[in-house]
């Protein structure tokens, strides 16, 4: 909105901002300074802020302790995975309906819509039972099976409103100037179509790290992702909030930092479209 | 340039999305409906006597039911109220001319890109934890007995901490919403001498209601089958004072191994989520124009 405010409005606004952002962000700011102290300072009361002794001792720990490196790995395997396989078979999908819509098209997107309204625990047995008898019970296959069927909608949803944009017009335009269909593709709808695509990766890649439902209830050690691995951390033993910290700062980090690039396609598409 | 030619090849780019859904809607779906007829347990070996309507009898009355039911509907409605509120005052305030917005929005959005495991951890050890959390400490130089959140109010403390991870998606919602509001309409209401609070009232509020809505039917959907959060703070205790409908689904499944009462509890959450979903999928619909 264009309109004038005194400076002083506007610097008693921005201090209260400051201050609810910092209050809001504290616990995750606390963690990292918390990450690199040592265990005795982590639970000392007062508490220390930033005058401690500053150490990368837990990192060194979490990573010698226990098996950091493959949960990563596990959580890198299972969102990404997933995510690729379901834009392969959602782009398909999503494209169809945009650009070729149907009589049902819409009762079709609405459908697979509702397959995500399907709480997870209705068929937590069902799941649990095929994977034991498949031998899928703590792979990573597994998971990445299950990460790619309840991301499908979402991924097909975010696309469709993607190419929903692109402008019919455009295509006659080049069909026009002589184009065939692959040129279309090729060059025309491709790259208009990427920019969406690179969105839904983005948004899905990480709404598919932070899953905690299936990934707990279906790894043990092997296949375990982040999320189950920092799970373990929740039976008391001892100090160890320091090491804790430390793992939970390097789980949360990359997450973090590609969240803050995807502001804008999370609105989009975490609510199917209904706001811009 | 719809020719059937092209219909045939539409419908060819569909239907691997299509089948792929659907089995995952209609076999684990279908299992459950069959298990939950059935006397069935992992544990207890022997055939598996279809048992008529038993489970369902037997886990729409036992008390933890109704414990879990009620928990279940307090978590989503207590999440729900701190979130709706404080996203639209954080909303309201973000959308004034600040210095460094760019700052100030990255802070506040990051807790929901934190990983449910660890943001119930750290709640639980650094800030709630009555010896040396965060907030034992504020307690204790106020001269006050540090409070056992977790203990002594553990649905609550859980609140706290999944309203915590789902503020920054109901402002950051609420806020696109404001930032679409036509400033020309404000500018024609205060030119024909509408105040700040008519103002509030008949252009803000209509326009925020229908982003609202979406913000509070989607997070009814994902507030319903809250689980990590439970388990790595309370387990559910004490006794079933934060057990909520997944969570008791879940134990009773996966820690007493009754397939048949667990499959007829699972269902019983569907019904309650489908209760919500058909709302949400009328608001989403309307704005379809396929």
């Amino acid at each position: 909105m264009a309109r004038r405010v005194t400076t002083r409005r506007r610097l008693i606004v921005t201090a209260i901002a400051w201050v609810i952002a910092f209050l809001i962000f504290f616990p995750i700011l606390y963690t990292v300074l918390t990450s690199f102290k040592t265990e005795g300072e982590a639970v000392s009361v007062p508490p220390h802020f930033l005058f401690f002794h500053w150490t990368l001792e837990n990192y060194i720990e979490v990573n010698a302790r226990s098996d950091y490196f493959l949960h990563f790995w596990n959580s890198v395997v299972i969102s990404v995975g997933s995510t690729v396989i379901g834009l392969a078979i959602a782009i398909p999908a999503a494209w169809s309906m945009a650009f070729v819509p149907g009589k049902q098209t819409k009762n079709v997107l609405m459908w697979m819509l509702s397959t995500k309204m399907l709480p997870p625990v209705g068929v937590l047995i069902p799941i649990y039972l095929l994977f034991r008898d498949f031998g899928l019970l703590d792979t990573r296959t597994g998971l990445v099976i299950i990460l790619t069927l309840i991301d499908l909608p979402i991924i097909i949803w975010m696309l469709y409103t993607y190419f929903k944009e692109i402008p019919g017009e455009i295509l006659e335009a080049a069909r026009m100037d002589g184009a065939g269909l692959r040129d279309e593709i090729l060059y025309v709808l491709t790259p208009m179509a990427v920019p969406g695509i690179a969105s839904t990766l983005l948004l899905n890649i990480i709404l598919a790290w932070n899953e905690a439902f299936w990934t707990l209830n279906l790894t043990a050690a092997n296949a375990a992702p982040l999320t189950a691995f920092i799970a373990s951390y929740s039976s008391p033993e001892g100090l160890f909030y320091a090491k804790l910290s430390a793992a939970s700062t390097m789980a949360i980090a990359p997450i973090v930092i590609l969240g803050w690039f995807s502001q804008k396609q999370l609105v989009r598409g975490l609510t199917f479209g209904a706001v811009k | 340039m719809a020719t059937k030619h092209s219909r045939a090849a539409a419908r060819l780019m569909i239907s691997p999305a299509v089948i792929l859904l659907l089995g995952w809607m209609i076999i684990p779906l279908s299992m459950t409906i069959y298990f939950s007829f059935l006397n069935y347990n992992l544990v207890i070996p022997g055939p598996h006597n279809f048992i008529g309507f038993r489970n369902y009898y037997y886990f729409l009355t036992d008390p933890a039911f109704g414990t879990a039911l009620v928990n279940t509907l307090v978590l989503v409605a207590g999440v729900l109220l701190i979130t709706t509120i404080g996203g639209t005052l954080l909303a309201l305030l973000l959308d004034q001319p600040i210095w460094g917005q760019g700052v100030v929005r990255v802070l506040v959005i990051a807790p929901f890109f934190v990983m449910p495991t660890v943001s119930a951890l750290i709640w639980k050890n650094m800030f709630m934890n009555p010896v040396n959390g965060i907030f034992a400490w504020i307690a204790q130089s106020f001269g006050l007995q540090p409070f056992d959140f977790l203990s002594q109010a553990p649905l609550f403390s859980i609140i706290l901490i999944v309203a915590w991870q789902w503020l920054p998606f109901a402002t950051l919602i609420l806020l696109t919403a404001l930032q679409s509001l036509d400033s020309e309409q404000m500018e024609a209401a205060e030119m024909d001498g509408a105040g700040p609070v008519a103002r509030f009232v008949h252009i803000t509020v209509p326009h925020l209601s229908r982003a609202g809505t979406v913000v509070i039917l989607i997070q009814t959907i994902f507030l319903l089958s809250v689980f990590a959060e439970i388990l790595v703070t309370t387990n559910g205790g004490p006794g079933n004072a934060s057990t909520n409908l997944t969570y008791l689904v879940y134990a009773q499944s996966l820690l007493q191994f009754d397939v048949g009462g667990g499959s007829a509890g699972g269902l019983v959450a569907v019904v309650l989520a489908n209760i919500v979903a058909i709302f949400l999928m009328r608001m989403i619909g309307k704005n379809l124009d396929a």
